[in-house]
């Protein structure tokens, strides 16, 4: 039933045969990936299997580092954002980041909102706020922050930071958020806010998210993938996953006995 | 969900300007000229002082460069280095000598004895002492140091080799100090632990584990202050004095490389004329002294750093 | 059985405990003694520059009053004052300040951010580090053949400004380059990830964080210019200038070149040599002033991620 519900749904993310080195380091083997609009995938796997590197490359934040070498091809809406016509600044603008670490701006939380809309030209000031008001309100963090949007945002808790950081990446309304473990510094409440966050933005966005908490992934997603050493061991719906792994590696990940 | 729409609207239309691309592509190229300054300055510096000087050594014969006799100014000119340079070596060693025993132990206090709170005076202090403008020094050489010293050697001249030497070393005490101290706190703390737990002294660990353990950065820090010293001018051209004469008598005056050309641009040297050419010579030689003790000084750092 | 005993011995006589003892006191006082002549090498510096500011202060007294800083040169020690030389170095300050930032900054933001890590990088730190080294007064030469004599500015305020707009450059440089290097790489992580471009990334979040450090920086530079003498006494900048520079192309005065003068006329009128002192004053009051602003800054910006 839902992988026939799953299988009607567009894809947004096509990835086929993705190599990437850091210099002679083979960080992602022969990966094929593909993730449907307006699901959350959830990519847990051990440290270092390569989960960071994969969502960092789906909007190219990975070539920041010198020596990162790729091939092959990963189709967004269609079209290979390798391309040399795709410019890497709307890719970022249509898939949004959330980082490990909340990683605000040494700014107002208003500022802090809006960086996106003003570098890309909305100067209004009425845009700007109505902008601002919207994305903390999806990001659930508008009735803690409204009464002092130009307070620093160093200012906030740790779990109201990084639900700025999701509310800056919603404000510029991007097809997909990608996210980087991004309860990892949180403590357990801030971890259900964020958690009930992401199931409510689900409805508009196509989510990606690392984790290394399988109850985490089990409780959020509806596809669950699972790396090892830079290969894409299984990947289907999570309930399946969890239940009834087909590959032993896998069972052996969840079930504890590694990782 | 009007407002929506609009937002990635703005966006695509933004994004597809070429204005910003063009920038883009731009801002690297400006900073890149800026990057460059620095390089032609250099170059600026080096092709200055290189074809003036070359005016100058086409006109002189060697015998006459490497004499005592220095008279730029005389009817019959005669431009023998020797005395500038003696002047420069002579006052420098005087320097050292104050700026090297002061620096090193004041070094060693700051690293190894000195509690925080010492510390957090001492340093700004220090700081202080290094951004005095040197203009400053040279004032205080010769209206109170000199007049103090004339107490003790009742026949130093007004203006003498010792007395801006002395303060020269003065001005310098800062740099050895902090650069002595920095080479000292990057010994690991585990050679010092390590020699105290033997039952050593502080004064035992100070001098036969941290001094040689940082000697290269020390050594460096020397260097550097001998740089410092040989081009220093202000103090020297107030205190020391103009008189060209070959002596190695510290109670008398004598110039220095640096107080030459300062002498000379501030007095009459026309453009062309063999006394304006004698002072890139001066320069370049100058030049070519102070780049080889730094050149040394950072090759002895960098060889320090490697080592842990 | 027998070696055992050996060592034994020998190492009873290495622990003679009297001996240690005896030793011990020995090694105990020339450590105090050591400690007491490291701290009187560090009080001496302190003392100089105590001796230093006192006898400056009061040479200066009596002669530092709102008419010396009011009147321009004269001959008549009484009546003589500093404003042409504080408008002067003012002037200079003009033309530093603007000239050193913006190609500073530059620098940094090229060696920092478009060509981290580079050949092109080391080369040009190397090079850095070496102008640093320069003697003031060869930037005074190069000032003289490029500025004076090649461009024909002569002896003007924008000549003496260019001269020593090169020689502080390398302090502007390493401190912007440090400023920028602290920005944390979490914050442009941030700003690339929302699609800046580099240069959008420098402007809005690089700049801003780094700009402390790099006021900072930018003052200590200037201090450094303003006290700078050797390179203006090359250049020809004169003491004997009676009317009141206007523009940039202006003949000047400035106050280290008016306390150079004064204190080489000192020989003939000791007078002179109180209104070098009082010129000091005005002068160590100016820096102590660009001191605590930057002082200030450092303090009030530190670290607010």
């Amino acid at each position: 039933m839902v992988n026939k519900e799953l299988a009607n749904k567009r894809s947004i993310f096509k990835v086929n045969k993705l190599n990437l080195w850091y210099g002679d380091d083979h960080a992602l083997k022969d990966l094929d990936f593909e993730m449907k609009e307006n699901n959350v995938s959830a990519i847990i796997g051990p440290s270092g299997c390569g989960k960071s590197t994969f969502i960092k490359t789906l909007n190219r934040m990975v070539e920041l580092i010198p020596s990162v070498r790729t091939s092959g091809e990963i189709l967004f809406n269609g079209k290979n954002i390798f391309d040399n016509s795709f410019r890497v600044e709307e890719l970022r603008t249509r898939v949004g980041m959330v980082f490990q670490k909340p990683n605000p701006f040494p700014k107002s939380i208003f500022e802090n909102v809006v960086y996106g809309a003003k570098i890309h030209g909305i100067t209004r000031k009425s845009h700007l706020m109505e902008i601002a008001e919207a994305s903390l309100r999806s990001a659930a963090l508008w009735d803690e922050v409204k009464d002092r949007l130009n307070d620093n945002a160093y200012g906030l808790s740790g779990g109201q930071q990084q639900r700025l950081c999701i509310a800056r990446s919603i404000a510029i309304q991007p097809e997909v958020l990608l996210m980087d473990e991004p309860t990892s510094a949180l403590d357990p409440i801030a971890t259900a806010k964020i958690e009930e966050l992401i199931i409510e933005l689900k409805k508009e966005y196509t989510i990606v998210i690392v984790t290394h908490s399988m109850q985490q992934a089990a409780r959020i997603s509806d596809e669950t993938a699972f790396f090892l050493m830079g290969e894409l061991i299984e990947k289907g719906d999570t309930k399946g996953i969890f239940t009834t792994p087909k590959d032993k590696r896998t069972e052996d990940y969840i079930t504890g006995r590694f990782g | 969900m009007e407002n929506q729409t609009n937002v990635r609207g703005i966006i695509k239309k933004n994004l597809a300007n070429d204005k910003g691309r063009f920038v883009e592509n731009l801002m690297p190229r400006v900073f890149l000229v800026a990057a460059s300054i620095s390089i032609l300055t250099t170059i600026g510096i080096v092709l200055t002082l290189i074809l003036d000087a070359y005016k100058f050594f086409s006109q002189v014969p060697l015998r006459e460069i490497f004499s005592t006799k220095l008279a730029p100014l005389s009817a019959n000119p005669s431009f023998g280095i020797l005395p500038i340079i003696n002047g420069t070596i002579i006052t420098s060693f005087i320097a050292m000598c104050v700026a090297i025993p002061v620096g090193l132990t004041a070094a060693i206090y700051l690293s190894e004895f000195a509690s925080d709170k010492v510390r957090r005076i001492v340093k700004p202090i220090m700081e202080v002492l290094a951004g005095i403008p040197t203009i400053v020094y040279g004032f205080f050489a010769y209206s109170f140091v000199t007049p103090l010293l004339l107490l003790l050697i009742p026949n130093l001249e007004a203006k003498n080799a010792l007395s801006p030497g002395i303060v020269m070393g003065i001005m310098i005490i800062p740099l050895v100090a902090s650069l002595s101290e920095d080479a000292m706190n990057s010994v690991p703390n585990a050679l010092r632990e390590g020699a105290l737990a033997l039952g050593a002294t502080k004064l035992e660990v100070a001098l036969k584990v941290i001094v040689p353990a940082g000697f290269s950065g020390i050594l460096a820090s020397f260097i550097l202050g001998i740089s410092r010293a040989i081009g220093e001018t202000m103090i020297v051209a107030i205190a020391s004095g103009s008189s060209k004469n070959f002596t190695f008598d510290i109670t008398q005056s004598m110039q220095t490389m640096t107080a030459y050309i300062v002498e000379f641009t501030s007095g009459d040297a026309g453009s062309g004329t063999l006394g304006y050419y004698s002072l890139y010579a001066v320069g370049l030689l100058l030049f070519s002294f102070t780049l080889f003790m730094n050149l040394i000084a950072q090759y002895i750092l960098k060889r320090f750093r490697e080592e842990y | 059985m027998s070696c055992e005993i050996e060592h034994k011995g020998t190492f009873n006589t290495l622990l003679n405990i009297n001996k240690i003892k005896k030793n011990l006191t020995r090694r105990i006082m020339i450590d105090k003694i050591a400690t007491m002549i490291f701290f009187g090498s560090t009080l001496f510096a302190l003392l100089v520059l105590g001796i230093l500011i006192y006898r400056i202060f009061t040479q200066s007294i009596g002669w530092l009053d709102l008419q010396f800083l009011t009147s321009t040169l004269s001959i008549f020690p009484e009546k003589a004052g500093i404003l042409g030389a504080i408008i002067g170095s003012f002037l200079l300050m003009i033309i530093v300040a603007p000239v050193t930032i913006v190609l500073g900054v530059a620098t940094a933001i090229y060696l920092e951010e478009y060509a981290s890590k580079s050949k092109f990088q080391s080369f040009v730190k190397m090079n850095i580090s070496n102008l640093a080294g320069v003697p003031s007064v060869i930037f005074g030469l190069l000032g003289l053949t490029v500025f004076g004599r090649l461009l024909n500015l002569g002896s003007s305020i924008l000549a003496g400004g260019l001269t020593m707009s090169l020689l502080v450059l390398p302090i502007v440089v390493v401190a912007a380059q440090e400023a920028v290097r602290a920005v944390p790489g979490f914050l442009r992580d941030a700003s690339y990830a929302m699609g800046a471009s580099r240069w959008t990334t420098i402007r809005k979040v690089v700049l801003p964080v780094a700009l402390p450090g790099i006021l900072t920086g930018s003052i200590l530079a200037l201090s450094r210019a303003i006290g700078e003498t050797a390179p203006l006494v090359v250049l020809g900048i004169p003491a004997l200038i009676l009317r009141i520079p206007t523009g940039f192309m202006d003949n000047f005065t400035a106050l280290p070149i008016q306390i150079y003068y004064w204190t080489l006329d000192a020989v003939l009128t000791r007078e002179y040599a109180n209104l070098a002192a009082a010129t000091i004053v005005a002068l160590m009051v100016m820096l102590a002033m660009m001191n605590s602003i930057a002082i200030i800054i450092r303090n009030k910006f530190q670290k607010r991620y």
